[in-house]
């Protein structure tokens, strides 16, 4: 089973490069409001949903304390454990904010994932289309549209 | 301390060749201190090498021949060189492929034992 998958397909190929080149075990890349837009090594959506809406939680949370400081938001987090590290950053596109999170191994580092999320950032700026037209969201849409997000990420 | 390390950087810097000194945080792969020349993209040396190392100590703890105790990266136009340094560190220099490598390790081992 192909365990990068991407709902827009201009993310997928920039994204599996990067978790090659940066030996990520696990990335989400999503919006602000937690909505994934491609993921790599999640093997269950609820896994995939409650990381999302972490990490989405953690950028709106410092956002904030930058906020309260009257500084710049921060531009990324990273949190060392004992076997795992997790980086956390964001960067602006013609879609929009995007956010990414990785998760990384012992076989990883910071410095490693740091330097290829610059590239991968550099070519998700390079590859996004242009916005789709705005339309109204209806609830039955909504629901089509969630469960086929899903049905994609664990095709 | 960062100072002393600073001084030993500026030493080793100053062997003909060599191009630039950092001392790299092993575990992280992220720059301690550096003194670099224009155009040496620091963290992305800082990262690759310190990967590097890791996977040769893996290689060397694998072949029984202990720690690397000195890395000679000869490419096609230029050197990459690093030490072991103090704590989890690592060392590293490069430069052209005219460095003189045996006085830049030496200047290494000693930048090392000034930093510790």
């Amino acid at each position: 089973m192909k365990s990068t998958r991407a709902i827009e397909p201009w993310v997928l190929e920039p994204l599996e490069r990067f978790v090659v080149e940066a030996g990520a075990r696990l990335t989400l890349v999503m919006t602000p409001s937690g909505q994934v837009i491609a993921q790599h090594g999640f093997a269950r959506a609820v896994d995939v949903m409650a990381a999302a809406a972490l990490g989405a939680g953690i950028i709106a949370s410092t956002s904030e304390l930058a906020r309260m400081l009257e500084q710049a938001p921060f531009s990324a987090l990273n949190q060392k454990g004992e076997s795992h590290g997790i980086f956390l950053s964001g960067f602006d596109s013609v879609r929009g904010q995007m956010l990414v999170l990785v998760v990384y191994g012992a076989e990883s580092s910071v410095g490693l994932v740091q330097l290829f999320f610059e590239e991968l950032v550099e070519e998700l700026r390079a590859a996004a289309p242009p916005p789709p037209e705005h339309r109204a969201v209806l609830a039955a849409d909504f629901e089509r549209d969630l469960n086929e997000s899903l049905a994609t990420l664990f095709r | 301390m960062t100072s002393r390390i600073g001084r030993a950087l500026d030493g080793v810097t100053r062997v003909r060749g060599l191009q630039g000194a950092m001392l790299v945080s092993l575990d992280d792969g992220l720059v301690v201190a550096d003194a670099l020349m224009e155009g040496v993209r620091g963290n992305a040396m800082a990262a690759l090498a310190a990967s590097l190392a890791n996977r040769l100590s893996l290689a060397s703890a694998s072949s029984g021949i202990g720690a690397p105790q000195f890395l000679h990266l000869q490419a096609d136009h230029g050197v990459l060189l690093a030490v072991p340094g103090p704590e989890v560190t690592l060392l590293v220099c490069v430069g052209g492929a005219d460095v003189n490598v045996g006085l830049a390790r030496l200047e290494m081992l000693r930048a090392v034992e000034k930093m510790g």
